[in-house]
């Protein structure tokens, strides 16, 4: 029985990514319920924002009452990340015919864990098969993250804090892991996420706002870089 | 329901974090399915995320700023550790970082 590809990105996201990610955003519906937060606030964030860093950002900014302009924008600077993804993602899932909405949709659906997975998987896919695998696939992701939100929102305060504290951790580690390169021969790749994570706190440290946004530019531009000179080299 | 406070601060969270991915769907319009721009594209995604984990695990904000350095780098290499021993299993690298910073912590 030959499977949609729809269907098999459904299957890719049963084990791992579902369970982590579940797990993930039950660290946020606890959060969000020590935050004296509704429930339906927290599902709306996962549902219409879905990306865990700026979510969990807001939460804990508006709970130190910072200024909802200050809230605003570390938000959106910590979100920017997602315009990189998405453009570097969407070409090799577009083909013709199929109606833009579709793209505008699958956009809302780039997110670490989704992309990782599909950056590795869409390109040994025919075209055809890509756009439908890459919705299975965050769809069943974006499903567990909402269930996840409402266990955690139910769940918090019964819980140990050393079982709250490993669900926040959960999060980078699991990003951590699945940015692992399985693929040794790609050298740009590899010199931009080791650069990038050094970088990363430095560039931080002397900018909490624009930090990650520089660390993006430079660490990739040496990554692109330096995998360009080392396979010229090799010849 | 929620405060109406909260409520707008959400709804302006959810509209500038689509407007990056609604950016990314523009600019890529203009991008080829591959070539040396896409892949500078993507070696910036892949950098601002390395950055971005390494912050959230050496600097961190919220619940985890509460943790020790030491703790959280030994939750770090559990996880490493046995993600690499058990041929890349992302589930028991994670079990093992989470429950070595639980433990500790």
């Amino acid at each position: 029985v030959k499977t949609s590809p729809f269907a098999r990105g459904i299957r890719e996201s049963i084990g791992a990514p579902i369970l982590v990610l579940g797990a993930s955003y039950v660290g946020f519906g606890s959060l969000v319920r020590s935050s004296e937060l509704p429930l339906v606030q927290g599902l709306f964030s996962t549902l219409s924002a879905w990306a865990l860093p700026g979510q969990v950002a807001v939460v804990e900014l508006w709970a130190v009452g910072a200024g909802w302009l200050a809230i605003a924008t570390a938000v959106w600077l910590t979100n920017l990340r997602l315009m990189p993804m998405v453009m570097a993602l969407l070409p090799g899932l577009r083909r013709p015919g199929v109606p833009r909405w579709r793209y505008w949709a699958a956009a809302h659906l780039i997110a670490v864990t989704s992309w990782v997975i599909a950056m590795r998987r869409t390109p040994q896919m025919p075209v055809e098969e890509r756009l439908p695998y890459f919705f299975g696939l965050a769809l069943a992701l974006w499903g567990a993250s909402l269930t996840g939100t409402a266990i955690g929102f139910f769940l918090a305060g019964t819980v140990p804090t050393e079982v709250s504290l490993g669900l926040v951790f959960l999060n980078p580690i699991y990003f951590l892991l699945i940015l692992m390169p399985g693929d040794l021969r790609d050298r740009q790749q590899i010199i931009a996420l080791t650069v990038g994570a050094v970088l990363g706190p430095l560039f931080h440290l002397a900018s909490r706002d624009w930090g990650l946004l520089l660390t993006g530019l430079v660490a990739g531009t040496i990554g692109w870089l330096g995998g360009r000179w080392l396979e010229a080299r090799r010849g | 329901v929620g405060e109406p406070e909260v409520w707008l601060l959400l709804i302006a969270a959810a509209v500038v974090t689509y407007a990056s991915r609604l950016l990314g769907v523009i600019f890529a319009g203009r991008l080829a399915a591959t070539g040396p721009l896409l892949d500078w594209v993507a070696c910036v995604a892949y950098a601002l995320l390395a950055g971005l984990v390494a912050r959230m695990l050496l600097i961190p904000i919220g619940p985890l700023a509460a943790t020790t350095m030491p703790e959280r780098l030994a939750g770090v290499a559990a996880a490493l550790l046995v993600f690499f021993l058990v041929r890349r299993n992302v589930l028991l690298g994670v079990l093992a970082g989470t429950a070595t910073l639980a433990l500790l912590a």
